[in-house]
């Protein structure tokens, strides 16, 4: 009885979107809401993706912030809330702190759970779960993906499947070292001397969880570790786990190396670890009673590399164009933390925040307008601007607006000056698309760090086809709506305003 | 690619000719790969915060406002001299089909180079021959 009440059964639709972590949803809504009419499909068998399991201490490094300078469910909230699916109806926004129990700004995994779970429910998006994406060819009408269920036919195929596959780096003998997703109760490593393969986030945060049972922890990996704080990036390791490190510089016992790791061998009561320096030469041979490899996760693309899609990052994340569709076989589109494979413009090496939630849902978001577009035609009607409200209009969205301050140089908003239809607001695109595709004339704003780490907006102006990059001074409290960044907005538009 | 095809491609290329095996591993450690499309730009003149750059596979072509005045393939670089002197690079660099390069982030350069003396020789020389190519350097 429950199997024919299930949703989307195998058939033809004019979408199919696989995958029921954040970033299926997040598109699935946004695709209703312009409506698209697609299958939802998931092998899990409930909302959540990653989140239903890790992180495996339990709480989160992305906040929400439960007090916060913006009203609870206003667009600028979502600003300092780093973890809630967007919604448009009140009822479906700021989900996540709605259930947080005030004692962290940082949800913990449960929470976090809850807040994903809740969003499908109140916004009745409709998922097939337990069906399984087995495989995928062509036809004559795109693509067909075989599921556990039976075949889905689409022209338009949205993976979002995540960064689900543990991944290990070629090291002999690593395969009988246990990854992250395999580590045991942390009590198991009581008084033991532990390697922890990684010096990113999932390897910080085991440090951070085994201080208090680990008898010596030892972090290594080739690179020296990116601090968040330095790096002006999510993707280094943040701050909440930083305690490890600081053991490490202060001499507390713990130590952290910069070691290519040429093999492992298996011993009576652990491993020994055969490893050499990279940033300060020679070679060391370390005895461990447990090993963990933190060295991270790929995207289970299954068969979609037999189909043509390239990939990159040692074969870890398929090639993307700005809109997130394969480089390499059009009518594939990938959406969530896969989306961190559109590089975009990437200035003073920062990535964008597109690997996690308060990245990519305003990716799944820019998506679901292109697919309607590019596919079905339909395009929403976009509010017009007043000539004298341009300035103003600019700097308020530089000011305030969630997707430009949490996918900085990534994602950026855009006016349209033309004779005939006037001044329009056209919404939020990726900027990459905008400085490298031809187009009207038009404005495009942003935030962007700098080098120094000073935050500022950008605007970046086309005219006549040419785009030109213009930084606009930092404000000590990013607020930019003053008498000075007014008069250069208005000087760099002139003739338009 | 895996890692390990990373080290054997950089060991042909003529900027680490003198580099020992744990030293092009480093590199390898050291730099991202990303990929490019067909037609996707990776340097943008004019843009500032743009990084060095090194062609593991595929071709770019060079174009100051708009015209191609030179193509990059397999071993070449771009995007230093951006970085050394401070200033936006003076041209696009746009891929001409599938494109994976190496890249290292703007700040993290100069000290780079120090620290590989061999290859910021070979730089010096590289740059010498663009130089001369172009016409600015007596022969």
């Amino acid at each position: 009885m429950a199997e024919i009440e299930k949703p989307h059964p195998p058939g033809d639709y004019p979408v199919v979107v696989v995958g029921s972590g954040p970033g299926g949803l997040q598109t699935s809504y946004c695709l209703a809401r312009l409506g698209i009419a697609h299958a939802l499909i998931s092998e899990d068998d409930g909302p959540g993706g990653m989140f239903r399991h890790f992180p495996v201490f339990q709480r989160l490094i992305t906040w929400s912030k439960i007090h916060a300078p913006a009203a609870r469910g206003s667009d600028a909230y979502e600003w300092f809330d780093w973890n809630s699916l967007l919604g448009e109806e009140p009822d479906h926004r700021a989900l996540v702190p709605a259930l947080m129990d005030g004692t962290s700004y940082f949800p913990s995994r449960p929470e976090m759970e809850a807040g994903i779970v809740e969003f499908a429910r109140r916004t009745g998006i409709e998922c097939r779960y337990g069906c399984k994406w087995e495989s995928t060819r062509r036809d004559d009408n795109g693509f067909v993906v075989s599921t556990s269920d039976g075949d889905y036919r689409t022209k338009v195929l949205v993976v979002a499947v995540g960064m689900a596959e543990p991944w290990k780096p070629q090291v002999p003998g690593i395969e009988a070292v246990p990854h992250y997703v395999e580590m045991k109760p942390p009590e198991t490593y009581a008084d033991q001397r532990v390697f922890l393969i990684g010096k990113r986030n999932s390897g910080f945060e085991l440090a951070d969880g085994l201080l208090t049972w680990a008898r010596q922890i030892v972090l290594g990996s080739p690179r020296p570790a990116r601090i968040s704080v330095l790096a002006h990036s999510t993707a280094a390791a943040r701050a909440r786990y930083l305690q490890p490190y600081e053991d490490h510089v202060l001499g507390g016992g713990n130590v952290v190396l910069d070691v290519a790791i040429e093999r492992i061998e298996r011993t009576d009561g652990g491993f020994r670890v055969h490893a050499s320096g990279t940033t300060t030469p020679g070679d060391l041979v370390l005895d461990f009673d447990a090993v963990i490899a933190a060295t991270g996760f790929a995207v289970p693309l299954r068969d979609l590399r037999d189909l043509g899609v390239a990939t990159f990052h040692q074969d870890r994340l398929p090639g993307q164009t700005p809109f997130w569709e394969s480089a390499t076989v059009p009518g594939i589109y990938f959406a969530g933390a896969i989306t961190q494979g559109s590089i975009g413009l990437k200035k003073y090496g920062i990535p964008s925040n597109s690997a996690a939630v308060h990245g990519f849902r305003y990716n799944a978001r820019v998506l679901a307008r292109h697919i309607a577009a590019k596919h079905f035609g339909i395009v929403e009607k976009r509010p017009r601007v007043d000539k004298n409200d341009v300035v103003d209009h600019l700097l308020a969205v530089a000011t305030r607006g969630p997707d430009l301050w949490n996918q900085q140089s990534y994602l950026a908003r855009i006016l349209e000056f033309s004779p005939e239809a006037g001044i329009v607001d056209q919404g939020t695109i990726p900027l990459a698309h905008f400085v490298d595709a031809e187009g009207p004339d038009s404005v495009a704003i942003t935030i962007e760090t700098d080098a120094a780490g000073s935050i500022h907006p950008a605007l970046y102006v086309r005219r006549g086809g040419r785009v030109d990059e213009h930084l606009l001074p930092p404000d000590p409290l990013h607020q930019y709506e003053t008498v000075e960044h007014r008069a250069l907005v208005a000087q760099l538009l002139a003739g338009w305003v | 690619m895996e890692t390990n095809e990373v080290i054997q491609t950089l060991g042909d290329f003529s900027l680490f000719a003198d580099l020992s095996r744990p030293e092009l591993e480093g590199i390898a450690h050291t730099f991202d790969e990303e990929w490019f499309g067909e037609g996707q730009r990776i340097l943008r003149q004019g843009f500032t915060g743009s990084g060095f750059y090194v062609i593991l596979e595929g071709e770019a072509s060079v174009r100051i406002d708009g015209i191609e005045r030179a193509k990059l393939s397999r071993g070449d670089f771009f995007g230093e001299m951006s970085i050394l002197l401070n200033e936006p690079p003076n041209a696009d660099i746009v891929a001409l089909g599938p494109l994976r390069c190496l890249v290292l982030a703007r700040s993290n350069l100069s000290e780079w180079l120090l620290s590989m003396p061999p290859v910021a020789l070979r730089m010096l020389q590289a740059e010498l021959r663009r130089l001369r190519a172009a016409g600015r350097w007596p022969r």
